[in-house]
């Protein structure tokens, strides 16, 4: 049974707000950086930060919560946590490779060139 | 007073992650690529997770937690699908 | 019988932290992971050769730690503007590791880490692609790179 949250100790509150706020915060400076930075390889690395510890504190200030009001161990939010950080890294390396095969068929010079063993097509790509 | 710790960290939190998502909106509509664009639109489906979850905070309930999961889940096989695109042209090939 | 016993352990892991821990549920989900386990070596991908595994949680633990650490740099970088020397940049790394699987580990990890973005791998000259935001030292990113994560990477998957 989940009480409320007026009958949490004041420890474990404490905790929750400063998880919560940290991690939104992170989140929300990710988001500035991906407005503000000038080009796309910069931007890239702007929504890391919401996506490490942004979730992570979030999801730990879930965690704490829920197991305090529970009165059990309610720990499946590391699900998200765990299927977030994998799951980012794969996306953001397949963006940022089209925007390097994008960026190179344009002809931009901005980009490093492709290196001549990689002019044939490898089937793995 | 654990109460109005929570509730007032919540608010901080919800607000903060609404304007976290306007900004990616932003970069969204304003482009000027389409792979900025689908960084938007990843940033958002990730601040709009997050939400979802400190509306479980919020309101003490764990069906949040599902809706965040699935969200989570949908909005990763969308991006991929999204970036196969920008770098063939087709989606399945 | 269990071709992957880490990942049907993960599997049963998951659906107990999904559906809470009860009896019923433990078998239930110990019977889908060893049925998906079957399946997944049916599609007969490379197995990863795990030599010292009692090494993982220290790259864990280091990796969680450089995470933290480059969370407050970037978000630093992003409020205050950066630094004087510092620029962004691509940088060109050679690697000794040849293990797909030590590879994939080291793209996720470089990739999750912010300010460091892998973009491609090439596997005839064995060197990486990566965009960094703040390269004011090239060789001490270099160093990072070859000294604290590939020596580990190549003890845990030698």
């Amino acid at each position: 049974m989940i009480q409320p949250a007026a009958d949490i100790p004041l420890i474990a509150a404490i905790a929750v707000a400063f998880f919560l706020v940290v991690g939104s915060a992170l989140a929300l400076i990710g988001a500035i950086g991906f407005v503000r930075l000038p080009t796309f390889y910069e931007r890239l690395h702007a929504p890391t930060l919401g996506t490490s510890w942004g979730i992570g504190g979030v999801m730990v200030a879930s965690m704490i919560y829920f197991s305090v009001a529970s009165s059990r161990l309610v720990i499946h939010e590391i699900l998200i946590g765990i299927f977030v950080t994998l799951t980012t890294p794969i996306t953001f390396m397949l963006l940022a490779r089209a925007a390097l095969h994008r960026d190179r068929a344009a002809g931009s010079h901005n980009v490093p060139a492709k290196r001549a063993s990689e002019a044939e097509e490898r089937p793995s790509a | 007073m654990s109460a109005v710790i929570i509730y007032t960290a919540v608010a901080i939190a919800q607000l903060m992650l609404v304007v976290a998502m306007a900004l990616a909106s932003i970069r969204m509509f304003r482009g000027p690529r389409a792979q900025d664009r689908i960084i938007g639109l990843d940033t958002l489906y990730i601040n709009a997770m997050l939400l979802l979850v400190t509306f479980g905070i919020g309101t003490g309930r764990v069906i949040y937690f599902e809706a965040a999961l699935v969200i989570g889940m949908l909005g990763f096989v969308a991006t991929v699908a999204l970036a196969k695109f920008l770098m063939r042209g087709e989606v399945i090939e | 019988m269990l071709p992957y016993p880490l990942l049907t352990i993960s599997l049963t892991l998951m659906w107990l932290l999904l559906n809470g821990f009860t009896l019923g549920h433990l078998i239930l989900g110990a019977l889908v992971a060893v049925f998906a386990s079957w399946a997944m070596a049916s599609l007969r991908p490379d197995k990863p050769k795990l030599r010292k595994w009692h090494l993982l949680p220290k790259l864990f633990f280091i990796v969680l730690f450089d995470i933290i650490r480059s969370n407050i740099a970037v978000a630093w970088l992003i409020l205050r503007g950066r630094s004087k020397n510092g620029r962004p940049g691509f940088l060109t790394i050679p690697l000794e590791i040849e293990d797909r699987t030590a590879l994939a580990v080291l793209a996720v990890v470089l990739t999750s880490t912010p300010g460091s973005a892998w973009l491609e791998y090439d596997s005839y000259d064995r060197t990486i692609l990566m965009h960094v935001l703040d390269v004011a030292d090239e060789a001490a990113w270099i160093d990072t790179i070859k000294n604290r994560y590939e020596k580990l990477l190549m003890e845990i998957f030698a």
